[in-house]
């Protein structure tokens, strides 16, 4: 069976995207670096991105559909918007989600908008690749997730996928969107591995997906979180607490009836999340499942998160700040004992 | 140009200190001893010296994720700059901002930026915290040639021309906007002419030459002070270092790093110290003396505690209930 990494998962979605459709163009910082001229050969597409995801595109399709631009992300982001709402799809990647303050308004007041507030006349097929997470000791503007701030504005989808194999099918059904769709990648998963076939089918939006099946606790893992999830719900395993983990992979729109079920067998509930706490993914569907779910319930939902600061540098402090097997499998026996 | 001799010693040992800093810091990388991303700035050396010797030890800067020789320069603590990349607790920001974030208040700098073009509307804003309150410190901003094209650029550009604001903006065009080559990118022959767009006295010079920056400069807080007016300055150098430690370095050409080295900056600075009245056994003894400190500092920093883990619930607000964080 062929394994794939998430970084050429993704670099495959985008190849296969920019052949089955013309209309699929690609722009970003250093998407493949270079110097940008004739005399220089071999300089071009060395890059690929700080990861290398993009390698090779510039390559394979010209400067015309992959566009390595200047340091713009507003510029870029309007342009993607305009594009996709006159014929063309475009990606766009901002390189890490923390740059999302420089360009913010061209997402959430234009993108995001424009197809309510005009009339439904236009529609915004974008797709926004971006770089998300800690533990990769790159300090406070470059570690965030971020995920919330985008979940929260209406007209725009997010997605973030664990694997491989979620990110390119993930990706496939993004860039077919007709609305714009936040993709977000785990800089900590690029080179984790596993099993996409050859020929794959789009992932429908709005799909979660149970990565664990289990009758005792429910853990619902967002990301990065599925991987300490597992490897809590096997520790729990050996307790004789049965885990059942959900990775929702899409946030908007949000499987929560994949959630609920869950919920209703197990009745034990534990939220993981990356981000800061606050108005969090974990605050959100914490929240849902209390109001649809409370009667199901037989201890209170916990919630995982980093706390409510910025992602400090130094290791011990960027460890204690992103939830770890150890609190999952503390919270995992807090409620299954409660 | 005349420069008085204890600025001469500062101008050669902060060269020195700079180059040796970085090359160990490359070394450091290679062997993976410090934690997270490392960005270096050889050949940038005369850039942050020619400036800061031209500037008071207190007046204000702005740096970016490419800022250890901005802040040696500026007479940060070196054990303490090598501590914070390090991560340890004596680090200038006690192990929460790493490389890419060393500042250190005490000594006028306001930050270092991991988001290109964040700093210059931050230094603007203290330059017009001296101008209302009838402070006298100069205020200058660093950015490479990459941010010339983002808004918030632009909008301080604007901004400080409109308001009369004395500061510098100052541009390191090392030819490199991160893995993109400069003239992939730009619109206009000269980075210079970008500051015509705002009217904007701006001046041109030799980046690997530490005396021509230091004289540019010092004319440069003159004239803006003088004029009240913000000034615009392209200094043109090299980036022998790559985006950070660890790229490829693929996209820049093998003959064009080559054809580099031979404006070296520090090379350049050797050979006109003799114009300085510097004897070549001098010169050896302050990059003796430069390589002794940088050395010391690692030595320090390999052996400073760590931050304990819940350190990273301090000082993220001035008040609030500490309880609320976790």
């Amino acid at each position: 069976m062929r394994e794939l990494t998430v970084k050429d998962a993704i670099n495959e979605a985008l190849v296969e995207s920019f052949q089955n459709d013309k209309s699929v163009i690609l722009m970003g910082e250093d998407i493949a670096g270079g110097k940008g001229r004739e005399e220089y050969p071999g300089t071009q597409d060395s890059w690929g991105g700080p990861f290398g995801v993009t390698q090779g595109l510039l390559t394979k399709f010209g400067p015309e559909r992959v566009r390595d631009t200047t340091i713009t992300e507003a510029g870029f982001f309007g342009a993607a918007v305009g594009a996709a709402m006159t014929g063309l799809r475009p990606i766009v990647e901002l390189m890490y989600v923390d740059f999302l303050g420089v360009c913010f308004d061209q997402l959430m007041n234009q993108a995001a908008k424009m197809r309510y507030m005009f009339g439904g006349k236009q529609h915004v097929p974008m797709v926004v690749r971006t770089v998300v997470g800690a533990g990769f000791r790159a300090g406070s503007e470059h570690s965030q997730t971020l995920y919330s701030l985008y979940t929260h504005i209406p007209g725009l989808k997010v997605v973030a996928p664990y694997d491989a194999y979620d990110a390119k099918g993930l990706l496939l059904s993004a860039i077919q969107d007709d609305d714009p769709v936040i993709f977000m990648e785990h800089k900590r998963l690029y080179m984790q591995k596993c099993h996409v076939p050859e020929d794959m089918e789009p992932i429908p939006l709005g799909k979660g997906r149970i990565r664990r099946p289990g009758k005792d606790v429910t853990i619902i893992a967002i990301q990065r979180m599925n991987l300490f999830a597992e490897e809590a719900a096997e520790l729990m395993a050996k307790e004789g607490i049965d885990c059942e983990i959900i990775d929702p992979r899409t946030y908007s729109p949000l499987d929560e009836n994949l959630i609920f079920e869950s919920v209703r067998k197990t009745g034990r509930v534990i939220v993981v999340d990356e981000s800061n706490p606050k108005c969090s993914l974990a605050s959100e569907i914490s929240s849902l499942i209390s109001e649809k779910c409370f009667g199901d319930l037989k201890a209170g939902v916990i919630k995982i998160t980093a706390p409510h600061t910025p992602v400090p540098f130094s290791p011990p402090m960027e460890d204690f700040y992103i939830p770890s097997t150890k609190k999952i499998s503390e919270a995992i026996k807090k409620v299954y004992y409660a | 140009m005349k420069i008085d001799q204890n600025k001469l010693n500062w101008i050669y040992k902060k060269l020195f200190t700079i180059r040796s800093f970085e090359e160990r810091i490359k070394k450091i990388a290679k062997e993976k001893t410090v934690p997270g991303y490392l960005h270096t700035c050889i050949g940038s050396e005369a850039i942050c010296v020619g400036v800061m010797s031209a500037l008071n030890d207190d007046d204000w800067i702005s740096s970016t994720y490419r800022n250890h020789g901005h802040s040696i320069a500026k007479n940060c603590e070196l054990k303490e700059i090598t501590s914070e990349i390090y991560g340890r607790s004596t680090g200038l920001c006690k192990g929460r901002g790493g490389s890419m974030h060393i500042s250190d208040f005490d000594k006028g700098m306001l930050g270092s930026f991991g988001i290109v073009a964040a700093g210059p509307p931050v230094v603007l804003g203290a330059a017009l915290q001296e101008k209302i309150n009838g402070g006298t410190k100069m205020a200058a901003t660093f950015f490479g040639d990459g941010a010339i094209h983002n808004g918030a650029f632009h909008e301080a550009a604007g901004l400080a021309k409109l308001w009369d604001i004395p500061m510098l903006f100052v541009c390191e065009n090392n030819g490199y906007a991160e893995a993109t080559a400069t003239d992939w990118h730009i619109n206009t022959k000269e980075l210079k002419d970008i500051a015509k767009a705002y009217d904007m006295i701006s001046y041109q010079g030799d980046g690997n030459n530490v005396f021509e920056v230091h004289q540019i400069t010092r004319d440069a807080i003159i004239e803006s002070k003088a004029k009240s007016t913000p000034i615009f300055l392209e200094f043109k150098n090299y980036r022998f270092s790559g985006q950070y430690e660890g790229d490829t370095q693929l996209y820049q050409p093998l003959e064009e790093i080559e054809e580099a080295k031979k404006n070296d900056p520090i090379k350049k600075s050797i050979e006109m110290a003799s114009e300085y009245n510097f004897s070549p056994d001098e010169i050896k003894k302050i990059q003796a003396d430069a390589l002794n400190e940088v050395n010391e500092a690692f030595e320090f920093a390999e052996t400073q505690p760590w931050p304990k883990p819940e350190d990273a619930l301090e000082e993220v607000y001035v008040n609030y209930p500490k309880e609320l964080l976790i």
